[in-house]
């Protein structure tokens, strides 16, 4: 196990690396600079600002020295926009802004989503099982960018029960409706996978001996049923996660939390090339650690599967 | 009743009567009353790239600036001067200008702000080792030597500022400028804390470091989410002030921004939804406003060497202005008082006279029928047809004027393309001249005529369609060192009438709602500069 979490954590490497190589070429061919600005700039202002951020070096050494300060100092560098903060800071503010309505949203979805689909299946064909199967199409249907006006419509302009955006430090009024909007769809996909292998298990034949030997129908399920039916769900919980974090482009912009997603936005249309790079590291390197850990929590609950 | 009782109700009874008395407060000039709650809110658009004056280079920045820092002088709420930090100027020949600063002038670490501060901050603005994208500002001002240290030529000492004294400023120009102490207002020209600057370097306008002389000071900042600011006891008008708080709100999305400003989240917000204006203002006329701005609304025309051929004839041009119908863009697309324009200074610029284009008093079907007449003798029209390639930024409402627009020429047996970029992007291939046809706009960086025009002249960085024309070039270097440049502004108009340099389309206005217990907001200040100084909110009715 030790030797197949450590081989996994070394292709990481090169696959981050060719993720830096592959946005930096990209970031370098798209047209328009982070300096260009309606006024125009003096060419020695301009030439110094270049020189400033490095970018009067040829593109191998840019990228040779970007990929050295994080390896050496774990440095992002600098912000090409943001002229009195580093890529670090910029992080370091909104990351643990994202990650917390994040998680928040991961619990609810996992939680809601996952008792819904189980009740759903447990009941299966009776009025339970419809409405919750209604639900979860409704909330399916209903993209974030959708939802989310219509929460702050309802909730504060009408209600006037909660702020309709902003984060003060993460007081729960500011959590509720970003949580609100960002888990809603993937409770809705949790719910339906859950039910359909909760389903898929309860046929199976070894519920029928474990129902046939006379065990209550609680024990069955949680003894028995649960694990297997689990095992869809968990390996859609990795992407679902950085889903999540990604999916809070659409959050930050509506609720104005001021998490990561939208300096990724911001980033790309103002060509801040180190913010950019910055969150597209991160987001790459949550990527590979989320497949990581949804690989060796397969291991744990399949006994099949061993590596 | 007994006696205990009675005297509870008494005291009650008393502090009913009083306690307004005591708790609200009048405006000493006005004598409204004022609310209890002195903050002030509003909301962003975006975050600001920095609130450093010198480093200054959009809006938002420039209104954070404008509360944190005072410049030389500063503007009343009808935007005319008032003094700042100088509580006078003077000049013989308007090339000499000597400022004499106030002694209650502070920083808000309690140091006096001294004439150093200035040419600190001046030389700064200039130096290209500071990079700032505003420099051009110093530039444009006429301060000596300011082309030759930006080009890094010379060193910032050079710079023609010096400080006599303490409290004396002298400013010497490369000619005569009457307009001097207007520019003196913009942020880039607002005075910075040297040793600050030095003990922090970028880190200088984190809230913990910041040292600003202006009315308020920085107290906390969220990227991206929200900053406030908090009245600076050191600054030498605090007894004036009335507001005890600023927020400001970044929200990016319009349509979610103004639901919360109808929640009552905040008190004021510009930038309003596309097409939202009338309806706003049917609905809250005390809350919705659109004063003039000073920004016009162009189409530029590429008359460079990879311009298209047809279209350097001025009479193609100027069939091309004719053919469009402007009533229609501000009444029926932008409907938010926007003035259609037929020359390029926006009317409303300080001391503008607007000067009579001919065509601007003719009928639609008029200027029409002279576009058939014109396309037809330079040798074009329906049979011989013209394709251009029309671009413009992502907006709403530049697809549909250019959509519109593009239908009105369809006439003339002109096709166009239309080419929709992202804002950097498109600020490349427009600099580029890779376009027959470009939106462009342009806001007065001073409420004076040379703002716009200058930008007609064949060397300005910002001639997007590389208009070239002798006259223009001879009468703007003229205008500067006029006693009246009134007549000289007045015939370049005419000259870019005639020649159709620009399409000028419409002036711009300023929509915005606000909330009606805010008073004294600059609903004249043309520049649309805002001074929370100024304001103060009175109590619901």
């Amino acid at each position: 196990m030790l030797t197949f979490i450590l081989k996994r954590l070394l292709i990481a490497i090169p696959v981050l690396l060719i993720l830096i190589v592959g946005t930096f070429v990209l970031m370098y061919t798209a047209p328009g600079s982070p300096f260009a600005t309606e006024r125009g700039i003096p060419p020695a202002v301009l030439a110094n600002l270049e020189a400033q951020y490095g970018l009067d070096q040829p593109f191998i050494v840019q990228i040779w020295r970007y990929i050295v300060g994080i390896v050496t100092e774990f440095d992002f560098g600098p912000s090409f926009i943001y002229r009195d903060q580093d890529v670090n800071d910029l992080i370091g503010q909104g990351f643990p802004v994202t990650l917390t309505y994040g998680v928040w949203s991961f619990l609810v979805a996992v939680l809601v989503g996952g008792t819904l689909g189980i009740l759903a299946a447990v009941r299966h064909n009776t009025w339970l099982d419809y409405l919750a199967v209604g639900i979860s199409i409704g909330a399916q249907v209903l993209p974030n960018f959708v939802l989310a006006p219509i929460l702050v419509l309802v909730f504060t302009l009408w209600l006037g029960w909660l702020p309709g955006g902003g984060w003060q430090g993460g007081q729960w009024e500011y959590v509720i409706l970003p949580v609100i909007a960002l888990s809603t769809s993937f409770m809705a996909s949790i719910a339906r996978i859950s039910r359909a292998s909760m389903l898929e298990v309860l046929t199976s034949n070894f519920i029928r001996t474990a129902r046939a030997k006379g065990l209550p129908m609680r024990r069955v399920i949680f003894r028995h049923a649960l694990k297997p039916a689990l095992l869809p769900v968990i390996s859609y919980l990795g992407p679902a996660f950085v889903g999540m974090i990604t999916g809070s482009v659409v959050i930050d912009i509506y609720f104005s939390t001021g998490g990561i997603g939208q300096f990724f936005v911001a980033s790309a249309l103002n060509r801040d090339y180190g913010v950019m790079m910055g969150i597209t590291v991160l987001l790459g390197a949550l990527t590979v650690l989320f497949n990581l850990v949804v690989d060796i929590l397969y291991a744990w609950i399949d006994p099949k599967i061993r590596y | 009743m007994s006696r205990i009782s009675r005297l509870a109700s008494s005291t009650i009874l008393a502090a009913v009567l009083c306690g307004p008395a005591f708790a609200q407060e009048t405006h000493p000039v006005t004598g409204e009353a004022l609310a209890e709650d002195q903050t002030f809110q509003y909301r962003l658009l975006d975050q600001f790239p920095s609130i450093d004056p010198q480093l200054v280079e959009e809006t938002a920045g420039g209104h954070v600036a404008r509360q944190l820092f005072e410049g030389l002088l500063t503007q009343n709420s009808d935007g005319t001067l008032r003094p700042g930090v100088a509580e006078e100027w003077s000049s013989e020949d308007n090339q000499t200008w000597t400022f004499t600063l106030r002694e209650d002038a502070r920083w808000s670490n309690g140091d006096p702000v001294t004439a150093n501060d200035f040419v600190f901050a001046w030389r700064r603005a200039a130096d290209p080792a500071t990079a700032s994208e505003y420099a051009w500002y110093v530039e444009l001002s006429q301060i000596r030597n300011a082309p030759a240290i930006i080009a890094g030529e010379v060193g910032p000492e050079e710079l023609g500022v010096r400080a006599i004294d303490d409290r004396t400023l002298e400013v010497t120009l490369t000619q005569p400028l009457p307009y001097f102490p207007q520019m003196t207002v913009h942020y880039t020209f607002m005075p910075t804390h040297q040793p600050t600057i030095e003990a922090h370097g970028a880190n200088w306008t984190n809230p913990e470091n910041m040292v600003s002389n202006g009315a308020y000071v920085l107290d906390q900042i969220a990227v991206n989410e929200f900053f406030r600011l908090v009245p600076n006891p050191e600054y030498w008008g605090a007894d004036d002030v009335i507001i005890t708080e600023i927020t400001g709100y970044v929200i990016n999305d319009v349509n979610q921004a103004l639901t919360r400003f109808q929640a009552g989240e905040f008190d004021m917000m510009d930038d309003l939804p596309a097409g939202s204006y009338p309806r706003l203002e049917e609905e809250a006329p005390d809350v919705a406003h659109s004063v003039p701005r000073l920004c016009s609304y162009y189409y530029a025309v590429n008359q460079s060497e990879s311009g298209h051929e047809a279209l350097q004839d001025p009479r193609v041009r100027t069939a091309l202005s004719y053919a469009i119908n402007r009533d229609v863009i501000t009444e029926q697309i932008l409907q938010a008082g926007q003035a259609p324009a037929y020359n390029f200074t926006h009317w409303a610029t300080a001391d503008f006279e607007m000067p009579e284009i001919e065509y601007a008093s003719w009928t639609q079907d008029e200027r029409m029928e002279r576009a058939m007449e014109l396309i037809t003798e330079a040798g074009y029209g329906p049979d011989n047809p013209i394709e251009v390639n029309l671009i413009y930024n992502t907006s709403e409402n530049h697809r549909q004027i250019a959509t519109v627009i593009s239908q009105m020429w369809r006439p003339l047996g002109v096709t166009t393309t239309l080419n929709n970029y992202e804002w950097q992007s498109y600020l490349e291939i427009r600099g580029n001249q890779n376009f027959d046809i470009a939106r462009g706009a342009w806001c007065g960086d001073y409420n004076e005529a040379s703002t716009f025009l200058d930008l007609m002249t064949s060397n300005n960085a910002n001639n997007d369609g590389k208009f070239h024309n002798e006259d223009v070039d001879r009468l703007m270097a003229e205008s500067v060192a006029a006693a009246d440049p009134g007549p000289i502004y007045t015939q370049v108009e005419q000259i870019l009438a005639e020649e159709m340099a620009i399409l000028p389309i419409y002036h711009y206005t300023q929509n915005f709602v606000l909330d009606p217990t805010i008073r004294n907001w600059p609903m004249e200040n043309v520049e649309n500069n805002w001074y929370v100084r100024d304001i103060y909110r009175v109590a619901a009715e």
